[in-house]
């Protein structure tokens, strides 16, 4: 019940994000949307994914956009109005596979679903004795699925490096240009 | 934003907690949920919440730049030195193991040292882009 609600909500918030032409207004919508998300992982009790997303899809996220629309714009360019009718179809049809994609997923739950199975029995059963962590979660992501995180912390590092590389140089802009902008 | 006082006040008052809060999430993670990834970027909040209200420079002289752009590196260097350390000990990349007398002390020790270089590369690459973005003229 609290999760259709949720979703509903969320429903409507990405209806208004589409519509609303105030960037500041779409991206704190945004932020909105990351925690109704956040709430609804943790109703599915996924707790670590629940605090990820509301930390990084509702906070750290959030901000950087608010940091990006500083030095932008914010509002929307509207483009002339073109309803053609190749993208309404591009996008029902997409929405309808994704939803016939959906139909043959096992139910929530349900522990005859594969991915009740496979390697996930012998993580719960065992991680206790070869890791000896409470939280299974951690094992897996720190021990079991090391070479993920690892993968995953670099991609982390790749990102900062990056936006360094195209934005950390401000010190050899001209400098009668940046005095002007900081009175400006 | 300096000149507003409530502000100023309040988050001054928060800043601490919610470093203390980063580092709850970082080392109890193996208890509870959370761990490096939400730890780093909870910690990067504190710094980007002063940012916001008293400014890049004098962020900067907190996290000055050379320091951050270390950091980014010190975790990756950490987590992969986790993964070499097992390699000399006998055992395969990322194994624990091997890194004490029994397994699971060495996972434990693995798994903490490991949770420490993703929260230390989380939190600076956070810092860093937020502040290069924010730090950026028009």
């Amino acid at each position: 019940m609290i999760i259709i609600a949720l979703m509903g909500f969320m429903a409507v918030i990405g209806i208004a994000m589409a519509r609303i032409r105030n960037l500041f207004a779409v991206v704190m919508l945004g932020g909105i949307f990351s925690l109704l998300g956040a709430a609804v992982y943790v109703i599915l009790d996924a707790v670590d994914v629940g605090f990820t997303e509301a930390a990084v899809g509702a906070g750290i996220s959030t901000v950087l956009l608010l940091g990006t629309l500083a030095l932008t714009t914010s509002e929307e360019k509207v483009t002339p109005e073109s309803r053609s009718l190749l993208s309404i179809v591009a996008v029902i049809v997409t929405g309808a596979v994704l939803v016939y994609g959906t139909l043959d997923m096992p139910r929530y739950g349900d522990p005859m679903a594969p991915i009740n199975h496979h390697v996930v029995p012998r993580y719960i059963e065992t991680s206790g004795d070869e890791v000896g962590l409470p939280n299974v979660v951690t094992s897996v992501l720190a021990s079991y699925r090391g070479y993920d995180t690892l993968g995953e912390t670099f991609v982390i590092f790749t990102a900062a490096v990056g936006v360094l590389a195209i934005l950390g140089r401000s010190r050899r802009q001209p400098k009668r240009k940046r005095v002007k902008a900081r009175k400006g | 934003m300096s000149h507003l006082v409530i502000l100023r006040i309040v988050s001054k008052f928060l800043i601490p907690f919610i470093f203390l809060f980063a580092l709850y999430v970082q080392w109890h993670g193996d208890f509870g949920p959370g761990g490096g990834f939400q730890a780093g970027v909870i910690f990067s909040s504190g710094f980007i919440l002063y940012a916001l209200i008293f400014g890049v420079s004098l962020t900067r002289q907190a996290a000055p730049a050379w320091l951050t752009r270390a950091a980014l590196a010190i975790g990756v260097l950490l987590y992969s030195g986790v993964g070499v350390a097992g390699m000399v000990m006998g055992g395969n990349f990322l194994s624990y193991s091997v890194l004490a007398d029994e397994p699971t002390h060495g996972q434990h020790l693995g798994i903490l040292l490991v949770e420490l270089g993703v929260g230390i590369t989380v939190a600076a690459a956070m810092i860093t882009i937020f502040l290069t973005f924010a730090g950026k003229d028009r």
